[in-house]
């Protein structure tokens, strides 16, 4: 607000100073000028009447001359009036108008307006710093469970982007820079109801700025980082950084899960994933054999050191190993597009490859070039730009490292299904069998579909019957909670993945478990289960259907009505 | 120097200077109270306003004030002035008259204010 008015008086100043001579002058002049009445006396205009007569000729109204006809005398004087103050009017609204077009203008109005509309915001929301292809990733992933956003990013273009995206939710986004505090602050790092900073800016050192500036601005808030090298994630750790992602040491934990636990692989990427989108099928990662790692960036290195933890003999190819450093035991020097590297690296012998380089383009000529001499390899492709997702597609790598994708989809289960999360760290400390028998499961629930998931409070807001029940000390187990209320029979397509009760986390509670009221329910399954639980949930008569299989009076006549029966001795 | 500074304060102090000379004399005596000098200390402290636009410091932001109030003043006289004169059949009698200037002394003080301030801004430079 400050800023507009400051700006309009600033550039006003001029402009109406001109005016109120041009004016002062005018009315003088007249005023000072004899004229003549109807008798033909000298007569002098009073102020008032000079400043009535320039006030409609300013502005090109002209009412006639009053009180009397002028003299030449002061006609003369008039016509140099006239000219000056319409000059001077134009000149004023001209600069009004160039101030209205201006540039730095109309960006303080639209930052004035954002501050705006996110003071007025009324539910919780996320600050999202950096809109490249994770930063779109996320938003569109919280916007579609419902979940609000707010995105700045320094470049004018990925914002204006965000109007032609058809989210689900208004997402305000400014155009400016997030490592200045005032940014963050507009954007409503202090609002009440913001949940979080997440910083996604390929800059490490921004992302680093951000989470300072949330931390010391709002300490209790959750602040989410992407760091890719490990000086940043301790300098982020050490101010308390809630989250940090390395999206190449996190694709690392992938594989060695994947190697050592395909099953709980799959069934994270099926819980994990988007929701409705095709169920991805198991991979196997060949334990046996050697890889080929091409390149030993960020990626390579996180690759390279998980595989000899598994004890898992790996060949780097690295084109540029003065610049990237190279393992101990020494590598292959070249971009591994070309079919003599790869043979020297023992392509022939391999059983996996990592296409690991910073260049898309390199990246697909290796895994063509490494097919040619081979066919049977495990591919694993590393995307770097999101554009290229169909030429990926085509070229059919077993697992697929994008980055924006990866710290996208790690946020978005952090954020919007934190219990999720939670599931997933849990799930770790079970057999690779008890994960295989939870996938199969899910699989007969959802045919080949991304399975729902829903978490549930057994509270007055989202479960009032349940609590109301609970409250009055009636048992409810699992099982009447998973019942189809349509078809008691049968039992809804959903599956309760974890139970939480204080920090008391139990994965796969037996169907018998008591329900108590805060218990936070983890459950995946068919989207429309979710909507027939919500009647069991909240609808008391229904709960009651389903508790006692007997459905109970409505009503204040038939309940009186069925009090006076049950004393009778009938029910 | 700063020959923008130069400016703002001769039209600051001579808003007050004016002001003080419309103000002097018998308070209901027309003829100690000349139109002309009402209408320059007017345009003069329009000018002076319109000069403090803009200023986001503290000092700027009472600078300012103490000029709009003066201006509400002045206005308040001239169409006071305007409404005896040519609105109605009253004249310049000594009760209009003291009306006028006692408004003009009411800007007056707020200009003594103005000029307060920018001394005070000045000493507090120190360059």
């Amino acid at each position: 607000m400050d800023n507009i008015i400051f700006l309009i008086l600033r550039r006003m100043r001029q402009p109406l100073l001109t005016l109120v001579v041009v004016y002062a002058v005018a009315v003088l002049g007249l005023t000072l000028i004899p004229g003549r009445d109807g008798a033909g006396d000298v007569t002098y205009m009073s102020i008032f009447h000079a400043m009535y007569f320039i006030s409609y000729t300013a502005t090109t109204i002209g009412f006639g001359e009053i009180p009397y006809p002028f003299t030449d005398a002061q006609r003369m004087w008039v016509i140099f009036a006239l000219y000056a103050s319409v000059i001077a009017w134009i000149y004023a609204i001209g600069t009004l108008l160039a101030l209205i077009q201006d540039r730095t203008f109309q960006n303080a109005i639209q930052e004035r307006r954002f501050a705006h509309r996110i003071r007025r915001m009324r539910e919780p929301f996320y600050l999202v710093c950096g809109y490249g292809e994770t930063g779109r990733d996320l938003v569109r992933a919280l916007t579609e469970r419902g979940y609000h956003a707010v995105v700045i990013d320094n470049n004018e273009h990925r914002v204006n982007l965000i109007q032609l995206q058809n989210l689900r939710e208004a997402v305000p986004a400014l155009h400016g820079d997030a490592q200045r505090p005032v940014h963050l602050r507009e954007a409503g790092l202090e609002h009440p109801l913001c949940e979080g900073v997440v910083a996604l800016t390929n800059d490490n050192k921004v992302n680093l700025k951000i989470a300072i500036t949330a931390k010391l601005l709002h300490r209790k808030l959750r602040v989410i980082c992407r760091a890719d090298s490990h000086d940043i994630e301790a300098n982020m750790a050490s101010f308390g950084t809630d989250y940090i992602i390395d999206p190449f040491d996190t694709f690392a934990t992938h594989l060695s899960t994947a190697l050592n636990s395909p099953c709980l692989y799959l069934l994270h990427s099926w819980l994990t994933g988007v929701a409705d989108s095709a169920l991805t099928e198991p991979v196997y990662p060949p334990k046996d054999g050697h890889w080929i790692i091409c390149g030993y960036g960020r990626l390579g290195k996180a690759i390279h050191q998980r595989l000899r933890q598994e004890g898992i003999k790996a060949v780097v190819v690295e084109a540029t190993p003065g610049a990237t450093g190279a393992p101990p035991e020494g590598c292959v020097i070249g971009r591994g597009t070309e079919a003599d590297t790869l043979l020297e690296a023992g392509i022939e012998q391999a059983r996996g490859l990592v296409a690991g380089t910073d260049d898309d383009a390199n990246n697909l000529s290796i895994i063509m070039t490494a097919r040619d001499l081979k066919a049977d390899l495990f591919v694993i492709a590393r995307q770097n730009l999101e554009d290229n997702r169909e030429l990926f597609d085509r070229v059919g790598a077993d697992m697929m490292m994008s980055q924006g994708l990866l710290i996208a989809n790690k946020i978005r289960v952090l954020l919007a299904t934190p219990m999720l999360y939670e599931f997933v760290n849990l799930a770790k400390y079970h057999t690779d069998d008890w994960a295989c028998e939870l996938v199969s499961r899910i699989s007969a629930l959802v045919q080949d579909r991304v399975p729902g998931i829903c978490e549930i409070v057994i509270d007055d807001t989202q479960a009032w019957a349940v609590s109301q029940s609970l409250a009055r000390g009636e048992h409810i187990d699992l099982a009447t909670l998973m019942r189809d209320p349509w078809c008691p029979e049968r039992n809804l397509q959903a599956i309760v993945l974890m139970r939480r009760r204080g920090d008391d986390r139990i994965a796969l509670p037996p169907d018998d478990e008591r329900l108590r009221v805060g218990d936070k329910l983890l459950l995946c399954g068919h989207p429309a289960a979710f909507d027939r639980m919500s009647w069991t949930l909240n609808h008391a008569h229904t709960l009651n259907f389903l508790r006692t299989g007997y459905s109970g009076p409505d009503g204040w006549v038939w309940r009186k009505l069925a009090a006076w029966r049950g004393a009778d001795g009938g029910r | 120097m700063n020959p923008e500074k130069v400016v703002f304060g001769f039209f600051i102090v001579l808003a007050l200077t004016l002001n003080f000379g419309f103000f002097v004399g018998e308070i209901d005596d027309p003829n100690h109270h000349h139109v002309y000098e009402l209408f320059a200390v007017l345009v003069v402290n329009l000018i002076a306003t319109v000069l403090k636009f803009g200023d986001r410091s503290q000092m700027g932001a009472v600078l300012l004030a103490t000029s709009l109030v003066a201006m509400l003043q002045l206005i308040g006289a001239a169409l006071v002035w305007t409404y005896a004169v040519h609105a109605s059949d009253v004249g310049l009698t000594p009760t209009v008259t003291a009306s006028i200037v006692s408004l003009s002394g009411g800007a007056m003080l707020a200009n003594v204010i103005s000029v307060v301030l920018l001394v005070i801004e000045t000493v507090m430079l120190r360059r």
